[in-house]
């Protein structure tokens, strides 16, 4: 049986191969895209930050994890809408053609 | 019932989270799918989300529920209200508001783990040797994505001056800072006894890592920003990952992970684009030996007016425009596929020839005429591109500079040697659209200027090419 650290660090190898695989061919056109919406993904830390602010105390701790709430939200919302918007520049131009 | 819910259905949601990740990126690589993609990614968030908070079960939500609406209302006004040719810079500030997250992440479970309960020991007994390590990894790159994603939004914004600051021994100081920052982070990791000396090797860790940001992205210039902001979007995944690791959350490592490695690629795609290394990139700071002030006299340059420009373009048969960061600023997208409409309608064969670094951000040409309607087909890449401008009878640059400029092939001695450049000096006739002489980003002079067959055309894009386009229109309504 593999510790948790372990499996974790397997997880990750294979997730950055994995990265690795389908990001190697990427026409220029989607360069911007294609980094909002994984700087939108990356937001994925609002996962952790919701984790951590459960108690409803007033102490540090709560107080951190809200901010991390607040930053991580304005990643995913706005990243995701950003890059929707960009992406919608080219495929009206494509129904037109 | 909560067995099967903690034990089955949260670690399935997961991995249905982890898979549609990993087809929303997929789909992000192919203009017909990216738009999908781009909604997998954000349902696969979603699902993430809904399973944390079903996984924590009945909890105090108020300060949940009032951090996910201020933010959603923030990220959300901000990414709607956005201009498409500030997408640079909100680009760069969402980037640095992720990393920020996963550092307060880090530092919230090192104040719940330690310093609230008091506990009298170090960082390594209480979370274990390896979270202790992971949770400092994500306080560093945490702190570094935040600080240097806002440099860099200050920069590209025009709020700072584009041009690198260079401090004094700056390797140095960067050096005792990071060692600093080690030993802050190795003392509460291991060594630290009490919670007060806790709270303060947790304060320099986080200080140092802020300040360390700032120093990383300060000195590089403009024309690097393309790499910076991939290799910072790298780091905001990286950080992720490391949270994933102190909360176990597989999640979190693979989209960590999967962001990570796609930001990595695009910094490499960047620095070969300028052939350059990212170490070149991150510790050179570029122009100094080239001197960005004097960047030489120049001979004879042809100034020609926009009328003589119309002339010109009447007679030609193929034109190939080539943009650069100028015509962003200028905001002169509409204006150049105007002319180019108006062309066309006469048969000339107009297309775009993209440099990969032209902009400030990876693919911000193509986002800028993409806002204009120019069909995505006639945006030309590199590569294809140079082989044609021999048969190529004008190329009209608009606010581009060094990735034109013909030292890059020439001059061996020239600080951009070896970086590939459009090749546009092959080209029948040149019109360079400029608004004065001054070097570019690089600080250094561009001879094209002074050759034969080019003519500088001095002004603001968009207003000399409004003046170009009723020029052309009178010419054909005479002729």
């Amino acid at each position: 049986m593999m510790g948790p650290l372990l499996v974790g660090i397997y997880v990750f190898v294979l997730a950055c191969f994995v990265g690795f695989e389908i990001i190697t061919k990427i026409p220029p056109t989607l360069h911007t895209p294609l980094m909002s919406g994984a700087n939108a993904i990356s937001g994925i830390t609002l996962v952790g930050s919701i984790a951590a602010a459960s108690s409803g105390e007033i102490i540090m701790s709560s107080i951190l994890a809200f901010v991390a709430i607040i930053f991580a939200t304005i990643n995913v919302v706005g990243g995701f809408l950003v890059t929707d918007r960009m992406l919608g520049m080219f495929s009206k131009k494509k129904a037109k053609s | 019932m909560n067995d099967v819910l903690n034990n089955i259905i949260v670690p399935v949601l997961y991995l249905l989270s982890a898979v549609l990740f990993i087809f929303g990126l997929k789909g992000l690589t192919r203009v017909r799918s990216a738009r999908r993609g781009n909604a997998l990614a954000a349902l696969a968030m979603l699902i993430a989300i809904v399973t944390t908070l079903l996984d924590l079960g009945v909890v105090d939500y108020q300060w949940i529920i009032a951090g996910l609406i201020i933010g959603g209302l923030i990220g959300g006004i901000a990414a709607i209200k956005v201009e498409m040719t500030s997408m640079p810079e909100m680009v760069a500030l969402f980037n640095g508001f992720g990393g920020g997250a996963s550092a307060l992440v880090a530092l919230s479970i090192v104040w719940k783990a330690l310093i609230e309960p008091a506990f009298a020991g170090s960082a390594a007994e209480a979370l274990g040797g390896a979270s202790a390590v992971t949770a400092f990894l994500s306080i560093l790159i945490g702190s570094i994505t935040l600080t240097g994603s806002f440099v860099a939004f200050l920069k590209l914004s025009g709020k700072i001056g584009g041009q690198p600051t260079l401090l004094p021994a700056r390797h140095v100081i960067n050096g005792l800072f990071f060692l600093g920052c080690l030993a802050a982070g190795i003392y509460i990791g291991f060594f630290s006894t009490e919670p007060s000396t806790m709270v303060m090797g947790a304060l320099v860790a986080t200080a140092i890592s802020l300040i360390l940001g700032v120093l990383l992205v300060i000195p590089i210039g403009g024309a690097d920003m393309p790499v910076i902001i991939s290799f910072l979007n790298s780091l905001s995944g990286l950080a992720a990952a490391m949270t994933g690791f102190v909360l176990s959350n597989n999640v979190l490592i693979i989209s960590g992970a999967l962001v990570g490695a796609s930001g990595l690629i695009l910094t490499q795609i960047m620095c070969v684009a300028m052939n350059r290394t990212l170490s070149n990139v991150l510790f050179s700071g570029f122009g100094q030996e080239g001197g960005s002030a004097d960047a030489g006299e120049y001979g004879t340059v042809r100034s020609y007016s926009p009328e003589e420009a119309a002339m010109v373009l009447e007679t030609v048969e193929s034109l190939v425009i080539v943009p650069g960061y100028g015509l962003a600023v200028a905001q002169a997208q509409h204006t150049v596929k105007e002319l180019a409409d108006l062309l066309q309608k006469r048969g000339v064969k107009v297309s775009y020839a993209i440099h990969p670094v032209a902009g400030r951000m990876p693919g911000h040409m193509n986002v800028l005429l993409a806002e204009a309607d120019v069909p995505y087909e006639q945006l030309i890449e590199m590569d294809t591109i140079n082989p044609e401008f021999k048969q190529t009878d004008a190329v009209l640059v608009v606010g581009a500079n060094d990735v034109v400029n013909p030292a890059a092939e020439k001059d061996p001695t020239s600080p951009i040697a070896g970086m590939p450049v459009l090749q546009v000096w092959e080209a029948q006739s040149v019109m360079m659209i400029k608004r004065s002489l001054s070097p570019g980003f690089a600080g250094i002079k561009n001879e094209l200027f002074e050759y034969d067959n080019n003519m500088m055309i001095f002004g603001d894009a968009k207003k000399v090419l409004q003046e170009i386009v009723s020029e052309v229109k009178s010419l054909i309504a005479a002729a």
